[in-house]
């Protein structure tokens, strides 16, 4: 049997959060879980969530949006990331621009995003984007600079042209710090939907559901949106990481 | 198909110093099917010697020739097979053999048949769908092998291959690559550090000297084949070789009676 160790802090945490409640006795601050749960066990109903669209229904919208931004950022930062990788020329080219952006957050994009393209999903998918480039970018270059020299001169005694020494050498060999590039960005762009989703005029979407639910006093339905953001987050690392163990497990056994 | 090293001299700068001489005007002639291997200690330049033949490296001052034509960039007819573990991690042993044949063109079925044969014939049949990590260094040693004959060069350029490898499996290994030697007839060009390795395996031996690199000596060996090491006659022809290697070194270290680091 596996030790309940783990499980004890969650436990306790669960009790002492029922007994503040009750002491509190203020829902406001701290609502009882029994007003949470009923709200979780009803995940694609609107009338559990003040009629603003059920759990899902936002958690899709939410999703949605960060894979655009996602996607956007993969499709960009990777190519971007082998190229600096491999040329000296282009990664100084851009190396210190990189370094001036790559530190501002991406929520301080905002104003700018509102300016160029107005409030509504453009804007959003554009926050998300700015927060999983960087990770990308920056682990697609280190797995690039990382392929041993050999590997790339193997290829080229055996025959190989430029072209499939790109495709059958540096993107296999670095693909694991791509991937882990992209669950640290996808991590990254998940916590920036919800934010962004305050945004004016956004009207739809987890962030949204938690703050429409604080404007009317409903703590519950802020903690069910807040488990809900939290487990979607758990599980798509989760994939990632079954990724990594189904297909790159070469590279922490290899010796 | 002869391969042809005409005063081959390679330099490395070194910044704010004098360039490291690394080889010293090399000439060398290798035949059809021959076996020769290349010997010197340490950081002689053997492995650098290797580079610029498979066109890895650019030369200082002399030209590398295979019949006749100039080769300063990697050519199909010569595959090299590195004296560090160089098997792509990512892919089973049969596909690291089928690279070569891939990147020719071959369908992929067609391909790994192909490199069934060959890794039938480094006896790792078994061992097909296995990962590198699984395999000894001996066994990954082989499998370089075999993914270098695999697209079927006529040379094969070999890095210390068994450096790192026990005495009784380099010993195996050695056996198997003359039965390999003998079966594909390709020219074989060997660098080891081995006295024992080069007298055992070698039609001729090329003695380098400590840096830089010059030939002191060309062997041509006089034992037949196969080769048995206890043989009074494989013991001569060692001690030959040893006595060559000392003087070089003694020559070099000013008759300070050290012996060789060989
Ligand atoms: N890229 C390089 N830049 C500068 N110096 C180099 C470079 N490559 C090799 N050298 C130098 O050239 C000399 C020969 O090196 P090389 O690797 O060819 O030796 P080796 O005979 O293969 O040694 P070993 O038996 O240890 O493998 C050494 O002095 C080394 O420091
Ligand atoms: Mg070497």
């Amino acid at each position: 049997m596996r030790s309940p160790v783990p499980l004890l802090l969650p436990v306790l945490l669960i009790v002492g959060w029922e007994v503040a409640a009750y002491i509190i006795d203020n829902p406001f601050i701290l609502p009882s879980l029994t007003t949470v749960i009923p709200i979780l066990l009803h995940p694609f109903s609107a009338e559990y969530t003040l009629g603003t669209g059920s759990l899902m229904d936002n958690a899709a919208v939410s999703l949605f949006r960060v894979a655009s931004g996602f996607a956007l950022a993969a499709v960009i930062a990777i190519p971007l990331g082998i190229g600096m990788g491999r040329s000296l020329f282009l990664n100084d080219f851009l190396d210190a621009t990189i370094e001036l952006l790559r530190p501002i957050p991406p929520l301080a994009w905002v104003p700018l995003a509102l300016a160029w393209f107005k409030i509504g999903f453009v804007s959003i998918v554009f926050i998300i984007f700015i927060g999983a480039f960087f990770p990308i970018l920056l682990n697609t270059i280190d797995g690039v600079k990382s392929i041993k020299r050999t590997w790339v001169e193997v290829a080229g005694t055996l025959g190989a042209r430029e072209t499939q020494v790109l495709g059958k050498v540096i993107l296999p060999g670095a693909s694991p710090t791509i991937w882990t590039g992209l669950r640290v960005g996808f991590g990254i762009a998940w916590m920036c939907v919800v934010a962004a989703e305050w945004l004016p005029g956004i009207t739809r979407g987890l962030g949204y559901l938690i703050l429409y639910a604080y404007n009317f006093g409903q703590t519950n339905v802020i903690i069910a949106g807040m488990v809900v953001i939290g487990v979607i987050g758990i599980l798509i690392d989760q994939v990632f990481k079954a990724g990594e163990r189904r297909w790159f497990s070469w590279r922490s056994l290899d010796r | 198909m002869t391969l042809t090293i005409r005063h081959l001299t390679k330099e490395f700068p070194v910044p704010g110093k004098e360039n490291i001489t690394a080889l010293s005007d090399i000439n060398l002639k290798v035949g059809n099917k021959e076996f020769v291997s290349v010997l010197g200690p340490s950081g002689c330049g053997k492995t650098t010697l290797l580079r610029i033949i498979a066109g890895l490296d650019s030369t200082t001052f002399g030209t590398i020739e295979l019949d006749g034509e100039i080769i300063d960039s990697p050519s199909p007819q010569m595959v090299m097979i590195f004296q560090e573990y160089s098997l792509y991690p990512w892919r089973t042993v049969r596909d690291n053999v089928t690279f070569g044949l891939e990147v020719e063109g071959m369908k992929k079925p067609q391909a790994r048949e192909v490199a069934l044969n060959y890794l039938h014939l480094v006896g790792l049949d078994e061992f097909a769908e296995r990962y590198p990590y699984e395999l000894s260094g001996g066994m990954r040693q082989r499998v370089a092998v075999a993914r270098a004959l695999a697209i079927e060069p006529q040379i094969l350029l070999m890095d210390e291959p068994f450096g790192a490898l026990d005495a009784q499996t380099r010993n195996k290994l050695q056996k198997e690559l003359l039965e390999i030697w003998e079966q594909t007839r390709k020219t074989i060009l060997f660098v080891t550090h081995s006295v024992d390795e080069a007298v055992y395996l070698s039609d001729r031996i090329v003695v380098l000297t400590p840096r830089p690199g010059r030939i002191r000596d060309i062997i041509v060996s006089p034992l037949p084949r196969p080769r048995d090491r206890t043989s009074p006659e494989f013991a001569r022809i060692r001690r030959y070789v040893l006595d060559l290697i000392d003087e070089s070194g003694k020559a070099k270290e000013g008759l300070r009676g050290q012996t060789s680091t060989l």
